[in-house]
């Protein structure tokens, strides 16, 4: 998938993978990708319920290995 | 303003002594949803932490002014950003130290009563997720039955009082948790029995435990006797031990019995259960203090925080005992059963030594409440 922005949170622990993404997320124009790369499961469940009351789109999330990927779209 | 880490330990106190205070809940609300810190004077607000990175001004209205705020997240690092900003606003408060995750693992060692010339039972109350297990104690021995995987607490707990820990027992194969029976008979060199209808494919050796063979305690023989009681588990067994405590497993609890469907075979472990309950159980005396494996709600712990009561009172009060139509008891437990515990299947690998999950996965494997019963 091609995003606008990629996020290396990998090796932080919550709340910084949210912390992290929210900065970023400010940096995009609303329509844009952010991909975020994290290493702490609490990641998962935080992301997408973070994304949903923030009004953005979880477009897809993936796991290689250790790192979880995923993929927001700016709302 | 500094904010004070409350450890599980002091909670657990609370939770017991049940004291009032106020938490706050900074997990998303699934997390929440599903399992929480509960007690009897405890109230609650659930705010995600990724809904106050902003500023907790909106929530500030809905904490109390007159009573200890706790904050409390998965593993604690929210919940620190949450309390230093209440902090900063002028509120006193605290966290939980290691968050739910300490909390599911905390163990409070409780007497749960007293055996022949001086011998002890104690209780572990794994007060987070449920979990009870059970240290016979006499003349300097020790068994350990249905222990968490929290074994430094039971080893340091024999160590402590001088104990010699010679057997240990696990009532059945566990779904929920993961026992620490194996690791703590390796440490000990005790003997680890289980039940062999639930061991039969587990890659370990092991006593099978079997009716007929008691096991003693201590020179001044505290007897454990299995009583096969399946249901639960099709190897489910119960121990009588000296003469006045029966252990229950997952097989009867206080206000509510056992599932039979973790092990994938609800229809036919049915009529087992019944059996067990509505007949091997009723022939046994009364007076026995029944001390089960797990608890489902706060309500159940007694005033000092154990979990026990009187098999003749549990015949009087315990819904699970007095369905008199068989069919409606079926129904009950094969109907409309909770939700499975997390991961039960790889727990069950786990114990049955199959799979050997590193310790962080253990605790992802265990998250959550532990679900075995039915109401």
């Amino acid at each position: 998938m091609n995003a606008n922005k990629v996020l290396d949170a990998k090796g932080f622990a919550c709340p910084m993978p949210v912390v992290k993404t929210k900065k970023a997320m400010n940096e995009l124009e609303s329509g844009q990708v952010l991909e975020i790369h994290a290493t702490d499961k609490g990641a998962k469940a935080d992301l997408a319920a973070w994304a949903k009351s923030g009004g953005h789109e979880l477009l897809d999330q993936a796991e290689e290995g250790n790192v979880l990927k995923f993929w927001i779209k700016k709302g | 303003m500094s904010v004070h880490a409350m450890t599980a330990k002091e909670v657990a106190r609370k939770v017991i002594q049940k004291e009032s205070f106020f938490i706050l809940d900074v997990r998303n609300e699934d997390a929440f949803q599903d399992w929480k810190v509960e007690g009897d004077n405890i109230q609650h607000l659930n705010a995600p932490y990724f809904d106050l990175l902003d500023g907790v001004e909106e929530i500030l209205p809905q904490l109390p002014q007159d009573k200890e705020i706790m904050v409390v997240c998965a593993k604690e690092g929210s919940s620190i950003m949450v309390a230093d900003m209440l902090s900063e606003a002028g509120l006193t408060v605290s966290y939980l130290k290691g968050g739910m995750k300490a909390w599911s693992e905390y163990l409070e060692p409780v007497k749960a009563g007293d055996l022949k010339d001086g011998g002890e039972m104690y209780q572990f109350v794994r007060i987070g997720k449920g979990c009870l297990s059970y240290m016979v104690v006499s003349n300097g021995e020790a068994a350990i039955i249905d222990a968490t995987r929290m074994t430094d607490v039971y080893l340091d707990f024999a160590r402590e009082k001088g104990l010699k820990i010679t057997h240990v027992f696990d009532t059945h194969l566990h779904a929920d948790h993961i026992s620490g029976g194996r690791a703590i008979a390796e440490a000990t060199g005790a003997v680890y029995w289980l039940p062999p209808k639930d061991a039969e494919e587990v890659t370990f050796s092991y006593e099978p435990l079997e009716e007929g063979k008691d096991v003693t305690i201590g020179r001044t023989t505290i007897t454990i006797q299995p009583l096969y009681s399946p249901g639960h588990t099709v190897g489910s067994t119960s121990f009588i031990v000296d003469d006045a405590y029966l252990l229950s497993g997952d097989i009867l609890f206080i206000d509510s019995i056992g599932r039979p469907d973790l092990a994938g075979l609800a229809q036919d472990w049915v009529g087992d259960l019944r059996e067990t309950l509505y007949k091997r159980y009723k022939e046994l005396s009364h007076d026995l203090i029944v001390l089960p494996a797990h608890f489902m709600i706060i309500e159940e712990l007694n005033e000092d925080g154990s979990v026990s009561e009187k098999l003749g009172t549990l015949f009087e009060k315990n819904h699970g005992l007095k369905i008199e139509d068989e069919a409606e008891f079926r129904e009950l437990v094969t109907g409309d059963l909770p939700p499975q515990p997390n991961a039960y299947q790889e727990i069950r690998q786990t114990n049955m030594g199959k799979i050997t999950p590193d310790e962080e996965q253990q605790r992802e494997m265990e998250i959550g409440p532990n679900r075995c019963a039915v109401r």
